[in-house]
């Protein structure tokens, strides 16, 4: 199947739909809820929890023994839960650091988690089969009614958003103040932490343990570059989100033996990178450019002081000099100087320059003219 | 004990060892989670060397894997340095990305590579000793013997040749950079060994529990010393306990040896995290409680010093003005009269003149915030102990 065939499918056929529908919802939620942990400096946390949710889903399914994904997705919630206090209390109550806190819960519930699905293997008599899609997840498992389920949580998630926005915004931004004005800060903490969890838990069974956390992260990154603005930042992250689940089902579906979940991240990832370079405020491209337009006005400026100090000596300040007596200085290049007789600060015959009117002006009140400049700008 | 049984302690023992030593620096550093990011990020290169070589335990292929693995570093801190994200977010970034470039090209060749995914995240340590190092028809025991061996050898040397410049770079870069040791220097030079040494344990416990055989060990000994060789050793012994203790697990419930050895890591860590006498959760709970009660005894001192009326030096007006509950005025008023510093007669609360000499002491270091103010007060109380 072509990526042509694909979008042609989408609609008509029911698995295809089910599973865009899916991971669409999904990366919406994620980049939603994803800005919250890249603002809050949780980055990581996303990581360590996606981790710690395995041992979940492994005794979830060795208590019961069914393999109900809302059940087994339960466990998870919880394990993921428990993995997200315990590091809480680490990085309060000792000396040791976030980082180490995040590598040891991770490592430590993963490697737990990857016990259980070995012994679970070796049982004689489970089906249990079909555990390890969690671990890099397989959206093609997806049915309608997970789907539903991640419709809901998506809405609900909303709605909070809504209904909280402002304690939220405050919260991110200043803690202390928060604290101050009199909100629970524990709990809106606690509130968006769960709901990140839940984010991250409903997305296991789509991309996988292991890659979850750069959904994540990766359309809030990405969406970070764009604006500046809070509410616009999270609708920008859900869409890329959202995009980013559409094309990577369509690149995987369209190829054999493609898991899904590194197909996303990767688009993801592209997203990044393309709000990297290109975007227009903070992008690496464009602050290249800013920054050599800057060099060139400097040195252009540079120049005209120069002119300025050799004409100022002269009754006529128009009188005429050669270009070469330039050299002997630094910042004078050709461009440069044409572009002053551009601007109209001096006018150039063959191999001489003449400081205009205007020129002469300019470079008096040069310094009164940058602080005015910034302060427009 | 079989002979593949021993061999397999010996190896697991060696790799917790060789992957003991470097974490410490990092849990110290507070780069801890770099190991996660390598061990991710190092498929591709372990991918693409196996390309070239075809064969997992080929060094060509263990220097590529670890050039990629700096490579990460190298790419991470560029990302830091253009302020676009913070620096979590960039280390999150890059390391899935690059994983997922290792998920795919495993995917497309499964054919080609005798790689599975399972095995990049688990490693396989039970066979470990089937592959063995054949030099002229000579069995010199199982290869990832040799390399992790080689490796562990290296990191040794390296340690006790650079012991005072690592130390001095982890704790002040500032002071050793002023004193003519690069910390940049160190710090490439640990995360290249870093890098091997996540490598060449890949093999043996897959890529996430190498970050439990450096983290898991290093931070339960941070929380029983602060003496860097101290803390050291004990890392050493932990990871080789857990190791050994690990195997047999694995080998009673027959599940996977890496996914047990970093379960007893887990829950070594628990005991230590709970247990540890001065850091724990418990000491740290008992202290804060204590530290409570003597701010608490401090006030009620202060308050009495303050005040010569019968009324206010009432037991009742305790719960009354100061508003503290039943319970706390209780253990306050004990604690104060355990240690002579009050007397109380007819309900009326008085301060001795221990007492008294007591709290002008406090109010005294309250006032000048001096420390020898209160040295001889030290042995009586945790609130001054810091």
């Amino acid at each position: 199947m072509s990526l042509f065939d694909y979008f042609d499918q989408v609609f008509s056929d029911y698995t295809l739909r089910t599973i865009t529908l899916g991971t669409a919802v999904l990366g919406a939620a994620c980049g939603m809820l994803g800005s919250f942990a890249v603002l809050r400096k949780q980055s990581l946390l996303g990581d360590a929890i996606s981790h710690a949710a395995l041992p979940g889903i492994a005794l979830a399914f060795l208590i019961t023994g069914t393999k109900d994904t809302n059940l087994l997705l339960m466990g998870a919630l919880i394990s993921g839960l428990i993995g997200t206090f315990w590091i809480r209390g680490i990085i309060k109550k000792t000396h040791l650091k976030t980082d180490t806190a995040l590598g040891l819960i991770l490592s430590l519930f993963f490697g737990f988690g990857m016990l259980l699905l070995t012994f679970i293997q070796k049982q004689p008599n489970a089906n249990q089969a079909g555990l390890d899609k969690y671990l890099f997840g397989q959206a093609a498992t997806l049915v309608e009614s997970d789907v539903t389920l991640m419709i809901f949580v998506t809405l609900m998630c909303a709605l909070v958003l809504l209904l909280f926005w402002k304690e939220f915004k405050i919260l991110l931004f200043d803690a202390d103040f928060t604290k101050t004005l009199g909100f629970n800060t524990r709990f809106i903490d606690i509130l968006i932490t769960f709901f990140i969890v839940l984010a991250i838990v409903l997305g296991l069974q789509t991309v996988g343990v292991v890659l979850m956390s750069a959904l994540l992260l990766a359309p809030a990154a990405a969406a970070r570059q764009w604006t500046n603005r809070l509410s616009s930042m999270i609708l920008l992250a859900a869409l890329f989100g959202a995009f980013s689940g559409v094309f990577g089902t369509a690149i995987s579906a369209s190829q054999n033996n493609l898991s899904t979940g590194p197909v996303i991240v990767l688009v993801a990832a592209v997203f990044v990178l393309i709000s990297f370079v290109f975007s227009p405020g903070r992008g690496l491209l464009f602050r290249e450019l800013r920054f050599r337009q800057n060099r060139r006005d400097l040195q252009l400026k540079k120049t005209l002081q120069l002119m300025h100090s050799i004409a100022k000596t002269h009754d006529d300040i128009s009188h005429p000099h050669a270009i070469r007596i330039l050299n002997n200085f630094q910042g004078f290049t050709k461009r440069s100087l044409q572009k002053m007789e551009e601007k109209q600060w001096i006018t150039l015959q063959q191999h001489h320059w003449s400081l205009t009117e205007k020129g002469y002006f300019a470079a008096e009140n040069m310094f009164n003219e940058t602080t005015h400049d910034e302060s427009t700008n | 004990m079989t002979n593949p049984q021993i061999e397999i302690q010996v190896i697991a023992a060696v790799v917790a060892i060789a992957c003991a030593i470097p974490g410490v620096f990092l849990v110290l550093r507070k780069m801890a989670l770099i190991s996660d990011a390598i061990s991710h990020s190092i498929l591709p290169g372990l991918v693409l060397g196996f390309f070239l070589t075809h064969d997992l335990n080929s060094p060509i292929l263990i220097l590529l894997a670890a050039i990629t693995g700096v490579i990460t570093v190298i790419l991470v801190e560029a990302i830091q340095r253009t302020g676009l994200v913070k620096e979590d977010t960039a280390i999150g970034l890059v390391f899935p990305a690059l994983f997922s470039i290792g998920v795919i090209l495993i995917a497309k060749n499964a054919n080609d590579v005798h790689l599975d995914v399972d095995a990049v995240l688990l490693g396989e340590l039970a066979f470990a000793p089937f592959d063995r190092l054949l030099i002229s028809g000579i069995d010199l025991g199982p290869k990832s013997l040799w390399i992790m061996g080689v490796i562990l050898l290296i990191t040794i040397t390296l340690v006790i040749l650079f012991f005072k410049e690592l130390k001095i770079s982890t704790f002040d870069a500032g002071l050793s950079a002023s004193l003519g040791i690069s910390p940049l220097v160190m710090h490439y030079g640990l995360m290249s060994v870093s890098s091997v040494t996540v490598v060449g344990a890949f093999d043996a416990v897959g890529a996430i529990l190498v970050v439990a055989l450096m983290i898991a060990p290093a931070a339960a000994a941070y929380l029983l010393t602060s003496d860097l060789k101290k803390m050291l050793w004990l890392a050493i012994g932990f990871g080789v306990f857990s190791a050994l203790l690990g195997y047999w697990v694995a080998h009673w419930l027959d599940a996977s040896i890496s996914g047990s050895m970093t379960t007893v890591l887990g829950l070594v860590f628990l005991f230590v995290y709970l247990f540890a006498p001065q850091k724990g959760w418990i000491a740290v709970l008992y202290r804060q409680k204590q530290q409570r009660t003597e701010v608490s005894l401090l006030t009620f001192l202060l308050h009495l010093n303050n005040h010569s009326e019968e009324n206010e030096r009432h037991i009742n007006h305790l719960q009354e003005h100061i508003n503290w509950q039943r319970v706390r005025s209780k253990t306050v008023l004990d604690l104060a009269l355990k240690n002579n510093m009050i007397t109380i007669s007819n309900e009326i609360v008085s301060l001795t003149t221990k007492g008294k000499q007591f709290t002008e002491l406090a109010l005294e270091y309250i006032l000048t915030n001096k420390d020898e103010k209160i040295e001889p007060m030290k042995d009586d109380f945790f609130l001054f102990r810091g």
